[in-house]
Protein backbone atom coordinates (compact mmCIF):
# COMPACT_ATOMS: atom_id res chain seq x y z
CA UNK A 1 0.00 0.00 0.00
CA UNK A 2 2.89 2.29 0.58
CA UNK A 3 3.66 2.55 -3.14
CA UNK A 4 0.35 4.26 -3.66
CA UNK A 5 1.47 6.84 -1.16
CA UNK A 6 4.81 7.18 -2.96
CA UNK A 7 3.11 7.67 -6.37
CA UNK A 8 0.75 10.26 -4.96
CA UNK A 9 3.71 12.06 -3.39
CA UNK A 10 5.63 12.13 -6.66
CA UNK A 11 2.64 13.48 -8.54
CA UNK A 12 2.21 16.18 -5.95
CA UNK A 13 5.86 17.09 -6.31
CA UNK A 14 5.45 18.12 -9.97
CA UNK A 15 5.44 21.80 -9.49
CA UNK A 16 2.04 22.85 -10.78
CA UNK A 17 3.05 26.47 -10.95
CA UNK A 18 6.13 25.69 -13.06
CA UNK A 19 4.06 23.62 -15.46
CA UNK A 20 1.49 26.35 -15.80
CA UNK A 21 4.18 28.97 -16.39
CA UNK A 22 5.68 26.86 -19.15
CA UNK A 23 2.27 26.37 -20.76
CA UNK A 24 1.60 30.11 -20.67
CA UNK A 25 5.04 30.85 -22.15
CA UNK A 26 4.37 28.45 -24.99
CA UNK A 27 1.00 30.06 -25.57
CA UNK A 28 2.62 33.50 -25.65
CA UNK A 29 5.14 32.38 -28.26
CA UNK A 30 2.43 30.93 -30.46
CA UNK A 31 0.15 33.95 -30.19
CA UNK A 32 2.91 36.47 -30.83
CA UNK A 33 3.81 34.55 -34.00
CA UNK A 34 0.16 34.78 -34.99
CA UNK A 35 0.10 38.51 -34.23
CA UNK A 36 3.17 39.10 -36.38
CA UNK A 37 1.61 37.14 -39.23
CA UNK A 38 -1.66 39.06 -39.09
CA UNK A 39 0.18 42.37 -38.86
CA UNK A 40 2.11 41.48 -42.00
CA UNK A 41 -1.18 40.72 -43.71
CA UNK A 42 -2.43 44.21 -42.83
CA UNK A 43 0.75 45.99 -43.90
CA UNK A 44 1.10 44.25 -47.23
CA UNK A 45 -2.58 44.24 -48.07
CA UNK A 46 -2.73 40.62 -49.05
CA UNK A 47 -3.89 37.38 -47.50
CA UNK A 48 -0.54 35.74 -47.91
CA UNK A 49 2.36 38.14 -47.61
CA UNK A 50 4.86 35.39 -48.27
CA UNK A 51 4.70 32.53 -50.77
CA UNK A 52 7.09 29.72 -51.59
CA UNK A 53 7.89 29.06 -55.23
CA UNK A 54 6.75 25.53 -55.96
CA UNK A 55 7.43 24.98 -59.65
CA UNK A 56 10.15 25.76 -62.13
CA UNK A 57 7.97 27.85 -64.40
CA UNK A 58 9.74 31.09 -63.57
CA UNK A 59 13.32 29.88 -63.83
CA UNK A 60 16.02 31.00 -63.90
CA UNK A 61 14.77 33.96 -61.94
CA UNK A 62 12.82 32.07 -59.30
CA UNK A 63 13.80 28.56 -58.43
CA UNK A 64 11.77 26.03 -56.50
CA UNK A 65 12.27 26.73 -52.82
CA UNK A 66 12.66 30.49 -53.05
CA UNK A 67 10.45 32.82 -51.09
CA UNK A 68 8.56 35.74 -52.60
CA UNK A 69 7.42 38.76 -50.61
CA UNK A 70 4.09 40.04 -51.81
CA UNK A 71 2.21 43.27 -51.65
CA UNK A 72 -1.18 44.27 -52.97
CA UNK A 73 -2.12 47.86 -53.65
CA UNK A 74 -5.00 49.49 -55.45
CA UNK A 75 -2.71 50.39 -58.35
CA UNK A 76 -3.90 49.05 -61.69
CA UNK A 77 -2.44 45.82 -62.97
CA UNK A 78 0.08 46.34 -65.77
CA UNK A 79 2.18 44.10 -67.97
CA UNK A 80 5.47 42.93 -66.57
CA UNK A 81 4.27 42.64 -63.02
CA UNK A 82 4.82 39.30 -61.38
CA UNK A 83 1.52 38.37 -59.80
CA UNK A 84 0.30 35.59 -57.58
CA UNK A 85 -3.13 34.30 -58.45
CA UNK A 86 -5.50 31.48 -57.62
CA UNK A 87 -7.77 29.81 -60.11
CA UNK A 88 -11.37 29.36 -58.96
CA UNK A 89 -11.74 25.99 -57.38
CA UNK A 90 -8.02 25.38 -56.85
CA UNK A 91 -6.01 26.05 -53.74
CA UNK A 92 -2.52 26.38 -55.05
CA UNK A 93 -1.34 29.91 -55.77
CA UNK A 94 0.54 30.38 -59.03
CA UNK A 95 3.29 32.94 -59.52
CA UNK A 96 3.59 34.15 -63.12
CA UNK A 97 4.13 37.32 -65.07
CA UNK A 98 1.41 39.45 -66.67
CA UNK A 99 1.86 39.63 -70.43
CA UNK A 100 -1.41 41.18 -71.56
CA UNK A 101 -3.81 43.71 -70.04
CA UNK A 102 -7.08 45.06 -71.37
CA UNK A 103 -8.72 47.65 -69.15
CA UNK A 104 -12.35 48.67 -69.70
CA UNK A 105 -12.98 52.36 -70.01
CA UNK A 106 -16.34 52.39 -68.28
CA UNK A 107 -15.88 49.99 -65.40
CA UNK A 108 -12.14 50.01 -64.89
CA UNK A 109 -12.18 46.22 -64.82
CA UNK A 110 -9.24 44.42 -66.36
CA UNK A 111 -8.74 41.29 -68.41
CA UNK A 112 -5.31 39.87 -67.67
CA UNK A 113 -3.27 37.15 -69.35
CA UNK A 114 -0.28 35.60 -67.62
CA UNK A 115 2.65 33.39 -68.55
CA UNK A 116 5.52 31.78 -66.72
CA UNK A 117 8.91 33.05 -67.90
CA UNK A 118 10.14 29.52 -68.45
CA UNK A 119 7.00 28.24 -70.16
CA UNK A 120 6.59 28.25 -73.92
CA UNK A 121 2.89 29.08 -73.90
CA UNK A 122 0.68 31.41 -71.91
CA UNK A 123 -1.47 30.25 -69.02
CA UNK A 124 -4.78 29.81 -70.88
CA UNK A 125 -4.64 26.08 -70.23
CA UNK A 126 -4.21 26.66 -66.52
CA UNK A 127 -7.31 28.78 -66.17
CA UNK A 128 -10.69 27.22 -65.49
CA UNK A 129 -12.60 25.72 -68.43
CA UNK A 130 -13.80 28.41 -70.77
CA UNK A 131 -11.96 31.12 -68.88
CA UNK A 132 -9.89 33.33 -71.18
CA UNK A 133 -8.72 36.02 -68.80
CA UNK A 134 -7.87 36.59 -65.18
CA UNK A 135 -9.61 39.36 -63.32
CA UNK A 136 -8.54 41.48 -60.40
CA UNK A 137 -10.26 39.31 -57.83
CA UNK A 138 -8.18 36.31 -58.83
CA UNK A 139 -4.96 38.15 -58.08
CA UNK A 140 -3.71 37.97 -54.51
CA UNK A 141 -0.64 40.13 -54.75
CA UNK A 142 2.37 41.35 -56.66
CA UNK A 143 5.85 40.07 -55.95
CA UNK A 144 8.07 42.88 -54.71
CA UNK A 145 10.94 41.05 -53.03
CA UNK A 146 12.72 37.80 -53.06
CA UNK A 147 14.75 35.56 -50.74
CA UNK A 148 16.57 32.54 -52.14
CA UNK A 149 16.43 29.00 -50.73
CA UNK A 150 14.57 29.86 -47.51
CA UNK A 151 11.37 28.21 -48.70
CA UNK A 152 12.88 24.72 -48.77
CA UNK A 153 11.90 24.29 -45.12
CA UNK A 154 8.24 24.67 -46.05
CA UNK A 155 8.51 22.40 -49.08
CA UNK A 156 10.15 19.64 -47.07
CA UNK A 157 7.59 19.94 -44.31
CA UNK A 158 4.72 19.76 -46.80
CA UNK A 159 6.02 16.88 -48.85
CA UNK A 160 7.33 14.77 -46.02
CA UNK A 161 4.94 15.46 -43.15
CA UNK A 162 6.85 13.14 -40.87
CA UNK A 163 9.55 15.77 -40.61
CA UNK A 164 6.94 18.28 -39.46
CA UNK A 165 5.79 15.96 -36.70
CA UNK A 166 9.36 15.21 -35.66
CA UNK A 167 10.12 18.92 -35.46
CA UNK A 168 7.03 19.76 -33.45
CA UNK A 169 7.62 16.77 -31.20
CA UNK A 170 11.21 17.83 -30.58
CA UNK A 171 10.21 21.42 -29.80
CA UNK A 172 7.49 20.23 -27.45
CA UNK A 173 9.98 18.00 -25.68
CA UNK A 174 12.43 20.87 -25.35
CA UNK A 175 9.81 23.11 -23.76
CA UNK A 176 8.62 20.49 -21.31
CA UNK A 177 12.04 19.35 -20.19
CA UNK A 178 13.69 22.76 -19.96
CA UNK A 179 14.44 23.74 -16.45
CA UNK A 180 13.53 27.42 -16.74
CA UNK B 1 23.16 26.43 -20.13
CA UNK B 2 26.15 24.85 -21.75
CA UNK B 3 24.52 21.87 -23.35
CA UNK B 4 24.86 21.12 -27.01
CA UNK B 5 21.21 21.98 -27.57
CA UNK B 6 21.51 25.51 -26.20
CA UNK B 7 24.68 26.20 -28.09
CA UNK B 8 23.22 24.93 -31.35
CA UNK B 9 20.13 27.07 -30.80
CA UNK B 10 22.18 30.20 -30.11
CA UNK B 11 24.36 29.58 -33.16
CA UNK B 12 21.36 29.01 -35.38
CA UNK B 13 19.56 32.14 -34.23
CA UNK B 14 22.65 34.26 -34.67
CA UNK B 15 23.42 32.98 -38.15
CA UNK B 16 19.84 33.48 -39.35
CA UNK B 17 19.84 37.04 -38.01
CA UNK B 18 23.21 37.76 -39.63
CA UNK B 19 22.04 36.35 -42.98
CA UNK B 20 18.86 38.39 -42.87
CA UNK B 21 20.89 41.51 -42.16
CA UNK B 22 23.26 40.81 -45.06
CA UNK B 23 20.34 40.27 -47.45
CA UNK B 24 18.79 43.56 -46.38
CA UNK B 25 22.05 45.47 -46.86
CA UNK B 26 22.61 43.85 -50.26
CA UNK B 27 19.17 44.94 -51.34
CA UNK B 28 19.67 48.48 -50.04
CA UNK B 29 22.90 48.82 -51.99
CA UNK B 30 20.91 48.55 -55.21
CA UNK B 31 19.35 51.93 -54.50
CA UNK B 32 22.69 53.63 -54.89
CA UNK B 33 23.51 52.46 -58.38
CA UNK B 34 23.35 54.96 -61.21
CA UNK B 35 21.20 53.73 -64.03
CA UNK B 36 20.81 55.03 -67.54
CA UNK B 37 19.47 52.43 -69.92
CA UNK B 38 18.62 53.28 -73.49
CA UNK B 39 16.66 51.67 -76.28
CA UNK B 40 15.35 52.15 -79.78
CA UNK B 41 12.79 50.13 -81.68
CA UNK B 42 11.98 50.16 -85.34
CA UNK B 43 9.22 48.29 -87.06
CA UNK B 44 10.79 46.66 -90.06
CA UNK B 45 7.70 45.14 -91.57
CA UNK B 46 4.08 44.40 -91.00
CA UNK B 47 3.85 40.79 -92.05
CA UNK B 48 0.20 40.01 -91.67
CA UNK B 49 -2.81 42.01 -90.63
CA UNK B 50 -6.10 40.26 -90.70
CA UNK B 51 -9.36 39.60 -88.99
CA UNK B 52 -9.55 36.22 -87.32
CA UNK B 53 -12.55 34.03 -87.88
CA UNK B 54 -14.13 35.18 -84.62
CA UNK B 55 -13.81 38.88 -85.30
CA UNK B 56 -10.59 39.85 -83.53
CA UNK B 57 -7.85 41.69 -85.38
CA UNK B 58 -4.43 40.08 -85.41
CA UNK B 59 -1.13 41.64 -86.43
CA UNK B 60 2.20 40.05 -87.06
CA UNK B 61 5.19 42.35 -87.31
CA UNK B 62 8.96 42.25 -87.47
CA UNK B 63 10.80 44.46 -85.02
CA UNK B 64 14.34 45.74 -84.87
CA UNK B 65 15.20 46.27 -81.21
CA UNK B 66 18.37 48.00 -80.07
CA UNK B 67 19.01 48.39 -76.36
CA UNK B 68 21.74 49.06 -73.87
CA UNK B 69 20.76 47.83 -70.43
CA UNK B 70 24.24 47.35 -69.07
CA UNK B 71 23.92 50.02 -66.40
CA UNK B 72 21.11 48.09 -64.71
CA UNK B 73 23.43 45.32 -63.55
CA UNK B 74 24.83 45.54 -60.03
CA UNK B 75 26.65 42.91 -58.01
CA UNK B 76 23.27 41.96 -56.52
CA UNK B 77 21.60 41.35 -59.87
CA UNK B 78 20.66 37.82 -60.86
CA UNK B 79 19.04 38.60 -64.19
CA UNK B 80 17.13 41.28 -66.04
CA UNK B 81 13.87 40.37 -67.72
CA UNK B 82 13.25 42.66 -70.67
CA UNK B 83 10.13 42.78 -72.79
CA UNK B 84 8.53 44.94 -75.44
CA UNK B 85 4.82 45.71 -75.23
CA UNK B 86 2.47 47.54 -77.54
CA UNK B 87 0.12 49.98 -75.80
CA UNK B 88 -2.96 51.49 -77.38
CA UNK B 89 -6.46 52.68 -76.68
CA UNK B 90 -9.72 51.46 -78.18
CA UNK B 91 -13.30 52.72 -77.89
CA UNK B 92 -14.11 50.02 -75.35
CA UNK B 93 -10.80 49.77 -73.49
CA UNK B 94 -8.97 52.69 -71.95
CA UNK B 95 -5.72 50.74 -72.08
CA UNK B 96 -4.53 47.66 -73.90
CA UNK B 97 -1.06 46.33 -73.32
CA UNK B 98 0.11 43.37 -75.37
CA UNK B 99 3.51 41.85 -74.83
CA UNK B 100 5.22 41.19 -78.16
CA UNK B 101 8.65 39.90 -77.24
CA UNK B 102 10.67 39.16 -74.15
CA UNK B 103 14.10 37.95 -73.20
CA UNK B 104 16.02 37.00 -70.11
CA UNK B 105 19.36 38.77 -69.85
CA UNK B 106 21.59 36.77 -67.53
CA UNK B 107 24.57 39.10 -67.27
CA UNK B 108 26.08 42.41 -68.23
CA UNK B 109 27.76 41.17 -71.39
CA UNK B 110 24.42 40.22 -72.94
CA UNK B 111 22.75 43.47 -71.93
CA UNK B 112 23.79 45.47 -74.95
CA UNK B 113 22.11 43.97 -77.95
CA UNK B 114 20.40 44.46 -81.25
CA UNK B 115 18.00 41.89 -82.58
CA UNK B 116 15.56 41.58 -85.40
CA UNK B 117 12.64 39.37 -84.65
CA UNK B 118 9.02 38.82 -85.43
CA UNK B 119 6.72 39.08 -82.47
CA UNK B 120 7.06 36.16 -80.10
CA UNK B 121 3.52 36.42 -78.81
CA UNK B 122 0.44 36.97 -80.88
CA UNK B 123 -0.79 40.52 -81.09
CA UNK B 124 -4.56 40.07 -80.97
CA UNK B 125 -7.04 42.81 -80.20
CA UNK B 126 -10.28 42.44 -78.29
CA UNK B 127 -12.33 43.42 -81.31
CA UNK B 128 -11.47 44.87 -84.67
CA UNK B 129 -10.04 48.25 -83.77
CA UNK B 130 -6.54 48.04 -85.16
CA UNK B 131 -6.86 49.54 -88.60
CA UNK B 132 -4.90 52.77 -88.69
CA UNK B 133 -4.34 52.46 -84.95
CA UNK B 134 -1.60 54.53 -83.35
CA UNK B 135 0.28 52.83 -80.56
CA UNK B 136 3.28 53.13 -78.29
CA UNK B 137 6.00 50.54 -78.04
CA UNK B 138 7.46 50.32 -74.58
CA UNK B 139 10.58 48.49 -73.54
CA UNK B 140 10.11 47.31 -69.95
CA UNK B 141 12.77 45.81 -67.77
CA UNK B 142 12.45 43.96 -64.51
CA UNK B 143 15.57 43.59 -62.42
CA UNK B 144 15.55 40.39 -60.39
CA UNK B 145 18.11 40.52 -57.58
CA UNK B 146 20.07 37.79 -55.90
CA UNK B 147 18.23 38.80 -52.75
CA UNK B 148 15.82 41.54 -51.83
CA UNK B 149 13.73 44.11 -53.57
CA UNK B 150 12.90 43.78 -57.25
CA UNK B 151 12.42 46.89 -59.29
CA UNK B 152 11.12 47.64 -62.74
CA UNK B 153 10.93 50.55 -65.12
CA UNK B 154 10.30 51.27 -68.78
CA UNK B 155 11.01 53.47 -71.77
CA UNK B 156 7.95 54.58 -73.73
CA UNK B 157 8.39 55.15 -77.45
CA UNK B 158 5.30 56.68 -79.00
CA UNK B 159 4.37 57.28 -82.57
CA UNK B 160 3.97 53.92 -84.24
CA UNK B 161 0.93 53.10 -86.29
CA UNK B 162 -0.70 50.26 -88.14
CA UNK B 163 -1.86 50.41 -91.76
CA UNK B 164 -5.38 51.49 -92.60
CA UNK B 165 -6.28 48.31 -94.41
CA UNK B 166 -5.91 44.61 -93.84
CA UNK B 167 -3.27 42.73 -95.78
Amino acid sequence: MSWIGETVDSIKSIKIRQLLTQAVTLGMIVTSALIIWKAMMCVTGTESPVVVVLSGSMEPGFQRGDILLLRMTKDPIRTGEIVVFKIDGRDIPIVHRVIEVHERKTTGKVDVLTKGDNNDVDDIDLYADGQMWLHRHHIMGRAVGFLPYVGWVTIIMTEKPIIKYLLIGAMGLLVITSKD
Amino acid sequence: MHSFGYRANALFTFSVTALAFICAIASLSDNFSDQNPSAEIQILNINRFKKQSYENDEVSLTLDITADLQSLFTWNTKQVFAFVAAEYETPKNSLNQVSLWDAIIPDKEHAKFRIQTSNKYRFIDQGHNLRGKEFNLTLHWHVMPKTGKMFADKIVMPGYSLPDAYK
